[in-house]
């Protein structure tokens, strides 16, 4: 290690202010960050002393939303693999089959490893052109505007990742990823300073400029020719009936065993990843507390409604483990940017957007799935969530002293 | 009763005057920096536009249409011509009526809402509600019920715009966005928000 910062230390002169390189400064400043703590402090007062700076809380989330890529990966791989299966195909055509071959895996959808390699190779093509598209705007921003590389884009791009679907073509992954961090957050001047989440920016953008790679029943499954529709998709048109006939039980939508995009159809490795968050006091409680309980409450009051709707009939836990839904709560509601700052705040934002989902989900036939609109829809008016908390706290305490 | 909620639904929500057909962007851009006044602004929309609009229907329908005087004995008088120039009018004199209402017995309120209360009158969002109710063929109930549905709608969406503007008052916007331009790129990634609703059906 002490190789690795006389080897940092001999070329920070150059990228140092008046230096030659002094306008690739912010990608030197990225990478021995990386490596080791910088020795600066706050300029400036009020100076708030923590262990954990912005670094350590973006990797954490990161290492959280690992079990959800994980488990994405083998259920990718898994559907792919079975698709297969039933085609009759016995080996994967183009580099992914090579690779495969080469590490010593067919098409099995018995074998844990061939699923999560198989979903993997998906996985990676995917994650490399996130990485290079947003990280070229990253740092053509940080360059230009002088600014540091920030290591939310970390975040944005794996959340990002795992709320595609898997046969998504790359260069759209590219457009997207553009559009959510230069419109979404760089205009506005980078990190911290946005209003909506970029991820989710990034993924409205696509769901409305491309819809035929985005939706419908086709894309989950990254296998020629094969259909099969999401949960949603199914229950939207045929209830609870639908659900039953395709052969999905509960466990398998809460573990994720079900079509979806890359990463968010596991709700359990979800709220694992959420139970990390918030011990580590990363994620605020009340914003997952609140979208779940906004969900729920709508789903228990108008169960019993006699409608030739048949989404109304299902049950709250359906809702729960299906779709997007814990994933958009856990990683996407509680994003400290594009939440509100009150306490109270929260409650409202997350109240806010579980009914909102719950009413997509149940009276827009125009959507199946509603958290990624309604979480969107919640960022916009956080801040003026926040504005009524204050007034309303400072009307109370103006009261108290009266 | 479903079709009503239905409708102030989509006034509201799905085809936001703001936000899906950009209406009113004028005042919407203007006024939007601070929620406060934003909050004035909007109340008096919703009431400007839930009067004028019925009011509006009331003349189209009794005085303006093909055949609308049938009443008076002119079955084969069609007036509509006058529609731009009639609504206007309205328009601008119930301003003026509210301006003196609020004067005499909301002293507070007008004094909020200022200069904003007269420019109410030359708001594109306010005539295209009247626009939209004749060509739609909206009946009475259906005008009342669209002029305040589409006039809580807009105003929710300026201050939302405002909310959202204070809290990037602290943001590092570049040199040539700084204004207009990225209040621009803001409502348009408010529309995407607002697609949520579109489609929903009651």
């Amino acid at each position: 290690m002490r190789r690795l910062r006389r080897f940092l230390d001999r070329f920070e002169p150059l990228f140092a202010r008046g230096g030659r390189f002094e306008k690739y400064g912010a990608i030197f400043e990225m990478v021995d960050t990386l490596f080791y703590s910088p020795p600066d402090v706050t300029r400036g007062s009020p100076h708030v002393r923590d262990a954990l700076d912005l670094k350590r809380v973006m990797i954490l989330v990161v290492v959280a939303v690992l079990p959800c890529a994980v488990i994405g990966m083998w259920n990718t791989g898994f559907q792919a693999n079975t698709a297969l299966q039933a085609a009759g195909v016995d080996s994967i055509d183009g580099w992914r089959g090579a690779t495969m071959l080469f590490l010593g895996a067919g098409p099995n959808p018995g074998s844990t490893y061939s699923n999560v390699l198989h979903g993997f190779l998906y996985f990676l093509p995917i994650y490399v052109v996130t990485m290079a598209a947003g990280g070229f705007w990253e740092i053509l921003f940080a360059s230009v505007r002088n600014h540091e590389i920030n290591e939310g884009f970390f975040v944005t791009s794996m959340l990002y990742v795992l709320i595609l679907p898997a046969s998504i073509p790359l260069w759209q992954v590219a457009l997207g990823i553009s559009f959510g961090v230069v419109i979404g957050k760089e205009v506005f001047g980078g990190t911290g300073k946005n209003f909506l989440n970029p991820a989710l920016v990034g993924r409205a953008f696509l769901y409305f400029a491309y819809p035929v790679q985005m939706s419908g029943d086709a894309v989950w499954t990254p296998v020629d020719g094969f259909t099969g529709a999401t949960a949603l998709g199914i229950s939207a048109i045929d209830g609870m009936a639908g659900i039953a006939s395709a052969g999905i039980t509960w466990t398998q939508a809460f573990a994720g065993q079900i079509q979806g995009s890359l990463g968010e159809t596991s709700a359990a490795a979800c709220l694992a990843g959420g139970l990390l968050l918030v011990y580590a006091g990363i994620a605020s409680w009340r914003i997952i507390a609140g979208v779940f309980a906004g969900l729920i409450l709508p789903a228990v009051l108008f169960a019993g409604i006699d409608s030739a709707n048949p989404m109304f009939a299902m049950p709250w836990y359906w809702h729960i483990a299906l779709g997007g839904f814990a994933f958009g709560a856990v990683f996407m509601a509680t994003d400290p940017v594009s939440a509100p700052d009150t306490l109270a705040g929260h409650w409202i934002f997350g109240l806010l957007i579980g009914a909102l989902t719950w009413v997509i989900r149940v009276v827009n036939p125009a959507f199946p799935e509603g958290i990624m609109l309604a979480i969107l829809f919640g960022n916009i008016f956080a801040p003026l969530i926040d504005h009524f908390v204050i007034r309303a706290n400072i009307k109370r305490r103006i009261k108290r002293r009266a | 009763m479903e079709a009503y909620v239905n409708l102030f639904i989509r006034a509201a929500f799905v085809e936001n005057l703001a936000l899906t057909f950009f209406l009113g962007m004028c005042t919407f851009l203007a006024i939007s920096k601070r929620i406060e006044t934003a909050i004035g602004l909007g109340i008096a929309v919703i009431a400007v536009q839930s009067i004028t609009v019925p009011v509006n229907y009331l003349i189209f329908r009794y005085l303006l249409k093909d055949g609308a005087l049938a009443w008076a004995g002119l079955a084969d008088v069609d007036l509509s011509f006058l529609g731009l120039v009639c609504y206007i009018g309205v328009i601008a004199a119930l301003v003026q009526i509210l301006e003196m209402t609020l004067d005499r017995f909301f002293p507070a309120l007008y004094n909020a809402l200022g200069i904003f209360l007269p420019l109410i009158t030359v708001n594109c969002a306010i005539l295209g509600g009247t626009l939209f109710m004749v060509e739609r063929q909206y009946d009475l109930a259906q005008s009342t019920v669209f002029g305040l549905g589409s006039g809580f709608g807009w105003a929710l969406a300026l201050v939302a715009l405002a909310g959202i503007r204070e809290k990037l008052r602290y943001s590092d916007v570049p040199d040539g966005l700084q204004g207009l331009g990225i209040t621009f790129i803001i409502v348009g990634l408010m529309s995407l928000g607002f697609m949520a609703f579109s489609g929903i059906q009651l």
